[in-house]
């Protein structure tokens, strides 16, 4: 027997070996997939690289979160281990990497990726396979409102939708007279938040005097702004990424357009804020109305608050040299919360059934992260987690809360 | 007419910064024949650089021409080590490294600094100014000011100095430059040098309007490459022609033609740009090339 061959054989057999090795531990847990007594191995997908790698931090919250739980003990002993991967933002790239996840890392559910466009595309997949694709991280209305197509799917944030009926109501309450412009980004998001204020406005939606969309291509958004100002319009809504709005917000002021500015909350963090204050003097800023649900971890009003306590506690032991207010943290943050908190509901007994059922009952009243008052809530009729939420008018340094908590639909 | 002038300015203020950009990929051209796909992420990562400079205190000014002297040493640098194996090689090699490159630099800049937005102090005030009914910024003005002087220091080097004379030479007849003494090989390392001084220079007026992120130049780069083409790949006073009227007419396709809107201006503006180099295959300002049969 030469050499050649015997190798050939030896390595038949490490083969056989090896393989018979690998299939015998499915065999002896014969669980749930993704489940063991000691750990629940999740999967998901967020931009960590190309355009839209700002919301990087939302990943890295959650994975955050997790990494807090486990070392409390877990959840009913069971670590949890979440195999967040980048997609950058790329729709196939991210399906590639979710069917990896599922075939061949054996994840018991995709939680909390990231992004209209893929999700759009992860969720026929997942359905198909009864997957739970859980708290998606897009304010997209579809989420909560094609379960009966999709069971396997939910959302978290508010919807855009309504988020604009709230601005749709605010504006027939106080400025019924008001002529309005819309820049929007030209997608399903911005689309969203323009059906939204359409359908809020009602018979009244000849209040829109102008629209322009701009392509996230776009360099700047100026001449857009210059477009809707010569309209005459004296209120001027925004939907648009934090990019743009800052562009939108600083040319507004540049133009010295005197309007009323409504601003999506997708982009009213500080970073935005601050920098169209610095870039286009206060009046880019002072007076903008736009809706909250989350805690500002820069705000004095929550200094003393225990749920911002945490979640600085979080940030300093497990994302060191990460920036704390970065509010997309805190946002990954509260929605690992919530997941943790349809695992607990799910119990002992662990199934991808189970937690579904638990992800549309929920009832937290207990979030430390979302601001007081807001109840993370769901029903089998009722697949939108947060529905409340709270209009706010900025100062030129701060958020001041208007009026009292508001909830869009139903 | 009020609303037409104020689209103008806007459109000469975003043409403005493809202009500047345009700039220092017509540099790159010109002195290896390439495009150099980097170009952008250099200009970015140095404005980066200027921006750590002035967090640590340095005046703006002061952190700019420090800036200037990192972004020139560094491209050098780059030239020698990155681009100098592949010098002779397909201009499809080169190419590929730049690409490379480009997804390095970009990468490099969020693992140092984040994607969240930064503000860029700007070197211009920012107040707005009013001429009739007309509002701009002189922040606007100065970025059509700079792109404007780049362009006189460039032309004043290529066209009056021997150092020049010597660049231009390498790049159009390296072999006959070779033996009249000119080393070529470095000139190509002062050409990449001087691309990104220019770049430099284009991140420090963009930051400011677009904010400071590692993809900031990624939206603006298409447009430079096309203003560029545009005004004829070779030519520096094209390549802010170029700018600035694909600047102008992208303002005016999407405020006045309904049809085209925003979702179209762009495809129409490409289209444009494909009818002209069809009359003009070497752009507008481009040498006609004369072949002898």
């Amino acid at each position: 027997m030469s050499i050649r061959r015997f190798t050939i054989i030896a390595l038949t057999a490490i083969l056989a070996l090896a393989a018979g090795a690998v299939l015998t531990v499915p065999a002896a847990s014969q669980a749930v997939t993704g489940v063991t007594a000691t750990e629940i191995v999740i999967g998901g997908t967020h931009p960590y690289s190309g355009p839209a790698s700002a919301y990087s931090s939302i990943g890295k919250g959650a994975q955050a979160y997790f990494a807090y739980v486990n070392d409390k003990g877990g959840v009913a002993g069971r670590k949890i281990t979440y195999k967040d991967l980048d997609d950058a933002y790329n729709p196939p790239q991210s399906l590639q990497l979710v069917k990896q996840l599922v075939e061949q890392d054996k994840v018991f559910a995709i939680f909390n990726s990231l992004g209209t466009p893929v999700n759009t595309v992860l969720r026929p997949y997942l359905n198909e396979k009864q997957v739970p694709q859980l708290f998606v991280a897009t304010g997209a209305t579809t989420w909560g409102r094609d379960a009966s197509k999709f069971p396997w799917t939910i959302g978290w944030q508010p919807d855009y939708e309504a988020e604009s009926l709230i601005y749709a109501k605010n504006v027939l309450a106080h400025e019924p007279s008001a002529k309005i412009a819309v820049l929007y980004q030209n997608d399903d998001y911005g689309q969203d938040y323009l059906k939204g204020l359409q359908n809020g406005l009602g018979a009244k939606a000849s209040m829109i005097v102008k629209t322009a969309s701009y392509e996230t291509t776009d360099p700047d958004v100026k001449a857009q702004v210059a477009s809707l100002k010569a309209s005459g319009a004296d209120t001027f809504f925004i939907f648009a990424t934090p990019k743009f709005a800052t562009q939108a917000l600083v040319a507004a002021a540049q133009l010295s357009w005197k309007t009323k500015v409504y601003l999506n909350s997708v982009s009213n963090s500080q970073v935005v804020m601050k920098a169209a204050t610095t870039q286009g003097g206060p009046a880019a800023t002072t007076g903008v109305v736009s809706v909250i649900y989350l805690k500002d971890p820069t705000d004095p009003r929550y200094a003393n608050d225990s749920g911002l306590a945490l979640y600085k506690q979080i940030m300093a032991k497990y994302v060191p040299g990460g920036d704390v207010n970065d509010q997309f943290y805190l946002y990954g943050m509260g929605a690992a919360f919530t997941f943790v908190d349809a695992l607990q509901k799910a119990g002992k007994d662990l199934t991808r059934e189970k937690v579904m059922q638990a992800a549309i009952h929920l009832h937290e009243t207990d979030n430390p992260f979302v601001i007081p008052g807001v109840i993370v809530q769901t029903s089998p009729d009722d697949r939108f987690p947060i529905r409340q939420e709270q209009l706010a008018q900025y100062d030129g340094t701060r958020w001041g809360l208007i009026g009292s908590l508001m909830t869009a639909r139903r | 007419m009020q609303e037409l002038a104020q689209q103008v300015v806007s459109g000469l203020a975003t043409g403005s910064i493809f202009a500047s950009m345009a700039l220092a990929l017509v540099l790159i051209y010109r002195s290896m024949n390439v495009i150099n796909f980097a170009q952008g992420e250099m200009a970015m990562l140095s404005t980066f650089v200027a921006w750590e400079l002035n967090q640590r205190g340095l005046p703006i000014w002061a952190a700019f021409a420090l800036t200037i002297v990192i972004a020139f040493v560094g491209a050098v640098a780059l030239e020698r080590i990155v681009i100098r194996p592949v010098e002779g090689a397909a201009p499809l090699t080169i190419v590929i490294v730049t690409l490379g490159l480009f997804t390095a630099f970009n990468g490099i800049a969020g693992w140092i600094w984040g994607y969240v937005l930064k503000t860029f102090p700007s070197p211009f005030p920012t107040t707005p100014v009013r001429v009739g009914d007309v509002a701009f910024s002189l922040q606007d003005i100065g970025i059509i000011v700079v792109s404007l002087g780049t362009l006189l220091a460039i032309y004043l080097l290529f066209q009056k100095t021997k150092l020049g004379l010597a660049l231009r030479a390498s790049a159009l007849y390296p072999e006959q430059s070779r033996l009249a003494g000119i080393r070529v090989s470095w000139m190509l390392a002062l050409g990449w040098g001087l691309a990104s001084v220019v770049g430099a220079i284009s991140g420090f007026m963009v930051a400011p309007v677009v904010f400071l992120e590692p993809n900031m130049m990624q939206g603006i780069i298409v447009y430079a490459f096309a203003a560029a083409v545009l005004g004829g790949i070779e030519s520096p006073v094209g390549a802010v022609v170029g700018g600035l009227s694909l600047g102008v007419v992208l303002a005016l396709l999407g405020a006045y033609v309904d049809f085209i809107g925003t979702d179209l201006r762009l495809p129409v503006a490409f289209a444009i740009i494909v009818i002209v180099l069809m009359v003009r295959p070497a752009g507008l300002f481009g040498r006609q090339k004369a072949v002898r049969v």
